[in-house]
């Protein structure tokens, strides 16, 4: 295998990458000036900005084509990072709270 | 005593150990920034009102870095692709391009803040500075972090090209990682922050 012709293709990924980020920076700078109300703008910046992350993790970061011990791990931390984010629900569904607020 | 699996992978990992490391390390960092990201929507949500990122802070700055560490990061894998086809020249070109973008991001992320100090806005105004504070600051700390090591890289650390240049183009691949994981961040800070 011609190792240097394999890493030329992958330059060309990259900077396609980085094309695309740039657009996608655009694209979310562009909505924001749309005023949309809060859920939809919410809901738009953060599809664009998962879009954006995953272009990131999975080409620069090589998440694309990597070992079985990574993802199972970075599963791990995904299953931990989306209790975080449920941590602020959690809280609006406490019942002490909620009944004594006048 | 000799480090083992620098260079080649370990048999049960299928991974030279640095990377496997790096990844472990990453994912702690996304509990600390996730502990952050679910402080802000707790103190979003009990507020009874918060403003919107773009009526009090410097959109245009904070999309030019937003550009300018999405070029860090090209040319961060760059340097990392220069080195897997044996250009150490290139290496060094991207490498300090790297370094030197992340000077800019700071330069520019410190106007920002100084002219939120002139107005006189600090973490201590109300919950909305002290969340963009202590994000932006320690996604800052971050970026200083990265800069130290990939200037490392750059100068005297590059010497190890000469000898084992497989294990060098290795660190420059997890360096690589790290500095990629802040522009991830910095990826989600900038909508949270400024736009929404």
């Amino acid at each position: 295998m011609d190792h240097s012709f394999e890493i030329r293709k992958h330059v060309r990924t990259y900077i396609a990458v980085f094309v695309a980020l740039l657009a996608l920076t655009i694209v979310t700078v562009a909505i924001s000036y749309l005023h949309l109300e809060v859920r939809a703008a919410v809901t738009v910046a953060l599809i664009v900005a998962v879009i954006k992350g995953g272009l990131v993790a999975a080409y620069f970061m090589h998440l694309i084509s990597e070992k079985k011990i990574i993802y199972a791990s970075l599963l791990l931390t995904i299953v931990f990072f989306a209790a975080l984010m449920w941590l602020p629900i959690f809280t609006t569904s406490d019942p002490i709270m909620y009944n004594n607020v006048p | 005593m000799e480090i083992p699996y620098t260079v080649d992978a370990r048999p049960d990992t299928g991974l030279y150990n640095a990377k496997l490391g790096i990844w472990l390390f990453l994912a702690s960092e996304v509990m600390l920034f996730g502990a952050l990201f679910t402080s802000y929507i707790l103190l979003r949500v009990g507020a009874p009102v918060w403003p919107r990122g773009s009526e009090i802070l410097n959109v245009p700055l904070a999309t030019i870095n937003t550009v300018v560490l999405i070029s860090s990061s090209i040319t961060m894998v760059m340097s990392w692709a220069s080195l897997k086809m044996k250009d150490f020249k290139k290496y060094r070109v991207f490498m300090g391009l790297t370094f030197l973008l992340g000077v800019a991001f700071l330069v520019i992320k410190s106007f920002e803040y100084g002219a939120k100090f002139e107005h006189h806005l600090f973490p201590s105004n109300n919950t909305f500075f002290a969340i963009y504070f202590t994000l932006t600051g320690l996604h800052g700390l971050h970026v200083i972090g990265g800069m130290i090591v990939n200037a490392y890289f750059w100068g005297p650390g590059s010497r190890m090209w000469k000898t084992d240049p497989e294990r060098f183009t290795n660190r420059v691949e997890v360096a690589g990682l790290y500095w990629h994981f802040v522009d991830l961040v910095w990826i989600f800070l900038f909508p949270v922050l400024y736009l929404l």
